[in-house]
């Protein structure tokens, strides 16, 4: 026998099921007047700096089909790169937002501002990132992944840098589908699945 | 919506999670899992600074029955039919260290199975005077509690005759995004966690037992509600002194 570590273990992660909805966006389910307003409306107040883009896209199963029921949180820093609590960071700008899948067409939308260069921590700037993190029905434990820009130098990103297989990285990057529109869709297993991170 | 705080701006590295503690994406036993598990293998990364931060939320955004199931839909005008429950824990990380000021949230089922959501059609009547949805801050010692109503098992469809186990979800913030965690609490002496593939999704019989909040006496309230308790573990950070990063970052 050795010493014993004083470390604690992981509570263990479980599906969200297919009505997280009532818990994290209760308006969705149709839950109105316990809160004031759904936590996470909004990645962005009025005035914040930057230039103002729209997301969409669907997540996809196995199948081709696109989730109707799952959930997605988004945390980013504000358009000079600083997180939200951090000094100097734009007031205006919550970094988080909650949004869900189309109950009908699994559709889902972001409208925030393009965030700027980020340290990673252990050297070197991030280019412009969004971090996800997806749960559903069916997902035992959250997904990590984050969207890129097509329009950005992502060449000298050091966390793309660290997908062996090249090709995977463009399953990270958002296309531009107009002016301050870009669309990310999210393959959760087959054909150009998307990375998913364990970070 | 969110509030300034201490542990804010901290970006000490998270300890990298350790999968073997949480169940596989993919189990075949939960059917639903088969078209939505990746089947490549996730890119293992150290943390950096966007999984190191996350949101935090200010005392301003919790209303007074926010953690209060029996009467938060109805604004204490009439209470939810059920077994009054109080559920409490703690909030710690893997080192031991308690989680302050971190949000909660659950959501559950009515004492007959029935949810409040547009597309659950179980015949189980919805209570008029519940919701099924409760939000907390843990204090300053990452304590929390929320007075509910026991929920029922109810069917779902996955084998010929599956039900799951009572049970309340909950989501935890900690302090930073890659914190992030949603799961499932249980209560003690359920014969239907061990015939539940959900619950049976993690493969470590200790982990799972972790689930199941234990019936707490000592907090129950004679004459008014029992208790169970339930704590929680997040990732950590990593201590060390001698990170080798560069001066500003």
């Amino acid at each position: 026998m050795v010493q014993k570590l004083d470390t604690l273990r992981e509570t263990p992660s479980q599906t969200a099921g297919p009505y997280v909805h009532i818990g994290c966006i209760p308006s969705f389910a149709g839950i109105e007047g316990v809160y004031p307003e759904d936590l996470g409306k909004r990645a962005i107040e009025e005035g914040a700096r930057g230039t103002p883009i729209t997301i969409t896209g669907q997540i996809l199963d196995g199948t081709g089909w696109a989730l109707r029921d799952a959930l997605i949180e988004s945390w980013q820093a504000d358009a000079a790169g600083i997180y939200p609590g951090q000094p100097g960071a734009d007031p205006k700008v919550n970094g988080f937002c909650r949004f869900a899948a189309d109950k009908e067409t699994g559709e889902f939308m972001l409208k925030t501002i393009k965030p700027g260069r980020v340290p990673s921590g252990w050297g070197g700037l991030q280019a412009p990132h969004i971090a996800l993190w997806i749960v559903a029905r069916g997902i035992n434990i959250g997904l990590q992944t984050r969207i890129y820009f097509e329009d950005e130098d992502n060449s000298e990103d050091p966390v793309l840098a660290r997908i062996e297989q090249r090709h995977r990285v463009d399953t990270l990057i958002a296309k531009r589908i107009g002016d301050g529109q870009y669309r990310f869709d999210i393959r959760l297993q087959g054909e150009n699945e998307t990375v998913f991170f364990d970070m | 919506m969110t509030a300034s705080h201490p542990n804010r701006a901290s970006t000490l590295p998270l300890i990298p999670r350790d999968r073997t503690a949480h169940p596989p994406a993919y189990d075949p036993d939960y059917k639903t899992t088969v078209t939505r598990s990746p089947r490549w293998p996730l890119i293992s990364v150290d943390s950096t600074t966007t999984e190191e931060t996350g949101p935090l939320f200010g005392h301003d955004l919790i209303g007074p029955l926010d953690n209060n199931l029996i009467l938060n839909y109805t604004g204490g005008k009439a209470a939810a039919v059920g077994e009054r429950i109080l559920v409490h824990g703690r909030v710690l990380d893997e080192n031991g260290r308690p989680v302050p000021n971190t949000l909660v949230e659950i959501w559950q089922a009515n004492a007959g199975g029935r949810y409040r959501h547009v597309k659950d059609t179980y015949f189980a009547p919805l209570d008029p005077n519940f919701g099924g949805c409760g939000r907390t801050l843990t204090d300053e010692n990452g304590y929390y509690q929320f007075l509910t109503i026991k929920p029922g098992a109810y069917p779902w469809p996955n084998r010929g005759n599956e039900w799951r186990p009572s049970h309340i979800h909950y989501s935890i913030f900690g302090h930073a995004f890659g914190q992030r965690l949603i799961s499932q609490m249980y209560f003690e002496g359920d014969p239907l966690i061990d015939r539940c593939p959900i619950a049976h999704t993690i493969k470590d019989r200790g982990q799972l037992d972790r689930l199941v909040a234990a019936l707490d006496m000592s907090a129950a309230r004679p004459m008014d509600f029992l208790a169970y308790k339930f704590d929680i573990v997040l990732r950590g950070r990593r201590q060390t002194m001698f990170e080798n990063r560069p001066e500003g970052l």
